[in-house]
């Protein structure tokens, strides 16, 4: 045996996984308690406010935002099931369609932003203001950080799936179920922000 | 799990499908909102729909589905510590003793310190 | 020690180059290497800390006297003629608490011993992720210079307890810098968890199953799903506290704060106890991450040290696999003080008189393996002995203040100082010097001296009781924590404070006898007596690689053919039957 760290590609046969995969979703779990811990705090926040604002938010905007976040989902796992058929042209297809998505999302949060601070409505204005930057500040640093990993699958990071392509494709995968979770704090984020 | 074309492609079909059933929860959960509902039904029936979208993402798109033991028990861990961190601080607050002090927060123009 | 100079690697690869000084030493990603730099930063850590509480015991033993030798150098704003300043006393305070903590205990117990050992016992030829080792390495060395640095600006470094409670946390200077650094530190310890994780369940080598496990893999398991999940929402309340300090946010700040007589302009609406249950959701199960390492670390030493198997390891691993469950539910005995009703503080006691069966499990287990047993009482084994009743004088103490109506005395006193430190000095700390001393002999195939030992053992030993034990004299009297002269001004602690003079003088001559540990550790790794690969005559698997091992750490891969604590088997040629050799 050498230096090399078995179950990078193949699944290790009592546990069934690879390293990758029981890493990301140890890592989700760990992201779970960060949103977790911030919901928390909105539910300890509103019950100690006397009123809890409405309609400061723009649903309409939100809505659409959680419609481009829910497509990015499925070019996402498109762009993970056309490697699993072989099909590399596809999966650039669908991996730039879900960066693009993204970047869609992130300048629609740019306009919400902005068209707060202009009226004055930062996070030191009330606590709700306070937890809604929060909440979608945080979510939108993940959206970033994701962008930066498919960036880096779309370019430099390309180039294993010739040397490697099970390692490629495991990446993908790992990138995929990192991005159905941003996918899933958005899902839960939107009703509680701006309809309740 | 997948290793044959044919399954893929069912899959894909699927992938296809659940993004449409999310499209159509996301609508109904915005329609709901316009009903106004009292405060703890709404809260209900949001959740209800969010939990709804939120299962089909994890169960679908992150195929679990079909996970393996270990993948199921740290998330079982992390589904009970979240239930923890989201219950236990805000009955600590419910139940508490003597008479809680109301103060009215300062007028605050813009919110500086 | 040169950890790629053994002569241990196989030629699978053609990427056997020679790696320049700068990977080899600094930026490796050979655990071995990584676990060495986390050794020896937490352990200058260790000390730097402990040099903070030196002086502040000198202002506890007597208050407004001029600091001794270095009092001069500290500066207008700290130490005016060498007499502390309160808010030097608070930094010395709050920064004692973190570093201690965040930057001394946890990397070496978890970092360090988990790092090295850890592979090695499983027989893997590294950790899962190498590259993201090295990465939790380096930002916890940023988090730690970031507190460092924190001591210079103005204002001087954090001053809120380590505990850092709002409002006074959000208005109080030093805070932002020991924020910030903690952000580091908990990213550190999030990516050393996960990495921790796969590596025990996916790399373990052949024939080794679960219950074959040596307990110390057990601990660093159940210690790693801990950091996991009860450190990201200390990471989250850090921000938010961030946000109140640098953009004005209410999150914790209530409304009608008055600070000098004036009213703070905020929105206001916040909860100063949001933070602390935050803050306790992650720094309950953050005690058990300072101790599980520890017991890990006793029990491989007992049952090496008295040639029998451990009793109980079934008992062992379903306890420490309980105790890490239960370390969720248990934060708010920390709180019993804020006005919790008497429901919740029903539920939070209930729990916390559940936890304390399996520590009791694992003490009596640990105790119950020296019936009978064949005692080597070599340095190593010293300490780990000493371990035992340790734990035992800070569990129990623990049992009153788990208790709301006698917590209600003693909350916020010197008894619960007293408490904590038992577990953790003489009890976690000495069970980390007994792994040095164990395993010292594979990281540099040289054993320490001891002699040296010796006195390093009995010295502190004498010296820590001496520092610990008033301290429960001095809280059941009601003397307060956190005052900078011990709280002088209280006519019940008149009695109390003559205290501090014998516990400053045993703690500084708890400093001087670390000097014979400081100078056999470095002194042995040139002079020490050589050893070959298992100089304890020990079973676990790491004692098949050289010493030290080389890169990818077994010539080829182990397998494991019995349990890890198979010594004096019936029958057996030795008294000890090795889990990697097939015959007994």
């Amino acid at each position: 045996m050498s230096m090399e760290i078995p179950y990078i590609v193949e699944e290790r046969p009592d546990t069934g996984l690879t390293n990758g995969k029981l890493g990301i979703w140890l890592f989700l779990a760990s992201e779970v308690m960060l949103f977790g811990a911030l919901f928390s705090t909105y539910i300890i926040l509103r019950m100690g406010a006397p009123e809890w604002p409405h309609g400061e938010l723009n649903v309409w905007l939100g809505m659409a935002n959680t419609f481009i976040l829910i497509a990015s989902s499925v070019t996402m796992v498109m762009a993970w099931a056309s490697l699993k058929l072989g099909d590399f042209g596809k999966h650039r297809l669908y991996l730039l369609g879900t960066f693009l998505l993204s970047a869609a999302f992130l300048v629609n949060k740019y306009f919400e932003y902005s068209s707060h601070w202009t009226r004055g409505e930062l996070p030191s204005h009330s606590t709700f203001l306070a937890i809604y930057f929060t909440l979608t500040g945080l979510h939108g640093l993940h959206i970033l950080g994701g962008m930066i990993v498919m960036a880096y699958f779309l370019g430099p990071g390309a180039k294993l799936y010739t040397k490697n392509p099970g390692q490629f494709t495991n990446r993908i995968e790992y990138t995929g179920l990192y991005w159905h979770f941003v996918d899933l704090v958005w899902i839960f984020l939107f009703p509680v922000l701006y309809l309740l | 799990m997948h290793s044959d074309q044919e399954s893929i492609k069912k899959t894909i079909r699927a992938y296809w499908m659940i993004g449409a059933a999310l499209f159509m929860f996301t609508a109904i959960t915005v329609a709901v909102n316009q009903v106004h509902l009292a405060v703890p039904m709404a809260i209900t029936v949001a959740l209800i729909i969010a939990i709804t979208k939120g299962s089909m993402v994890a169960s679908v798109f992150m195929h679990l589905s079909h996970e393996r033991k270990w993948i199921y028990g740290a998330l079982i861990l992390t589904v009970i510590g979240f239930i923890v961190l989201m219950t236990v601080p805000m009955f600590t607050m419910m139940d508490h003793i003597g008479t809680p002090i109301r103060v009215a927060a300062p007028a605050v123009e813009h919110g500086g310190h | 020690m040169h950890p790629g100079g053994g002569p241990a690697h196989a030629h699978g690869h053609d990427d056997h180059h020679e790696l320049g000084f700068w990977r080899k030493y600094v930026f490796s990603i050979d655990h071995k290497v990584i676990g060495i730099q986390y050794t020896i930063t937490g352990l200058l850590f260790l000390l730097f800390g402990f040099t903070l509480m030196m002086i502040m015991r000198w202002q506890l033993a007597y208050p407004g006297r001029p600091i001794p030798l270095i009092g001069m150098w500290l500066g207008q704003d700290r130490a005016p003629m060498g007499i502390m300043l309160p808010e030097f006393y608070n930094q010395l305070g709050a920064m004692h608490g973190t570093i201690m903590v965040f930057m001394g205990v946890v990397p070496l117990a978890v970092g360090g011993f988990g790092n090295f050992v850890m592979p090695l016992q499983i027989g893997a030829p590294d950790m899962a992720f190498p590259k993201l080792n090295m990465v939790s390495y380096w930002v916890y060395f940023l988090g730690g210079m970031t507190m460092l640095a924190s001591f210079f600006p103005k204002g001087g470094a954090a001053q809120s307890g380590w505990t850092s409670y709002p409002p006074l946390a959000v208005i109080a200077p030093g805070q932002t810098m020991w924020l910030i650094g903690m952000v580091f530190l908990i990213t550190s310890s999030l990516l050393g968890s996960v990495n921790f994780i796969v590596t025990i369940v996916q790399l373990r080598t052949k024939g080794l199953s679960w219950m074959r496990l040596p307990f110390f893999v057990w601990a660093q398991l159940v210690t790693a799903f801990l950091l996991l999940l009860a450190f990201p929402p200390l990471e989250a309340a850090g921000v938010l506290q961030l946000m109140d300090r640098l953009a004005g946010t209410s999150f914790f700040m209530p409304s009608g704060l008055v600070i000098s007589g004036k009213p703070m302009l905020i929105a206001g609406n916040g909860n100063p106890l949001l933070w602390q249950h935050l803050f306790w959701f992650l720094a309950h199960p953050e005690v058990y991450v300072l101790i599980l390492p520890a017991m890990g670390i006793v029990a491989e030493i007992i049952a090496n040290n008295t040639r029998k198997p451990l009793w109980g390891y079934k008992a062992l691993v379903y306890s420490v696999s309980f105790l890490g469950f239960m370390s969720f539910v248990v934060w708010a005995h920390h709180m019993y003080m804020t006005g919790m009703g008497t429901t919740m503080s029903a539920f939070f006691q209930t729990t916390t008189m559940i936890i304390s069966v399996p520590s009791v499990v694992i003490l009596t287990a640990l105790l119950l393996s020296l019936w009978g047993a064949s005692i080597r009482f070599n340095t190593p084994m010293l300490f780990a002995l000493a371990f035992l009743p340790m734990f035992g004088i800070g569990g129990l103490t623990g049992l009153p203040l788990g208790l709301a109506p006698s917590d209600i005395h003693l909350h916020d006193t010197y008894y619960v100082i007293g408490h904590f430190h038992y577990v953790v000095a003489p009890g976690t700390i000495f069970a980390l010097f007994a792994g040095v001393y164990y395993w010292f002999p594979k990281a540099t195939g040289r054993k320490m001296n001891e002699m040296l030992g010796a006195i390093h053992f009995w010295g502190s030993f004498i010296c820590i009781n001496i520092v610990f034990m008033p301290m429960f004299i001095q809280g059941l009297g009601g003397m307060n924590r956190r005052m900078y002269d011990g709280g002088m001004q209280y006519a019940h602690n008149k009695e109390l404070l003559k205290y501090n003079v014998i516990i400053g003088m045993a703690a500084w001559t708890l400093g001087l006898v670390q000097i014979p540990f400081i100078i056999n550790f470095f002194a042995s790794m040139k002079w020490g007596k050589v050893v070959d690969k298992n100089p304890w005559q020990a079973t676990t698997l790491e004692w098949l690689a050289p010493s030290p091992p080389g890169h990818g750490n077994f010539v080829t891969a182990p397998v494991v053919y019995r349990g890890p604590y198979e010594y004096s088997v019936p029958g057996a040629a030795t008294d000890f039957s090795p889990s990697f050799e097939e015959k007994a």
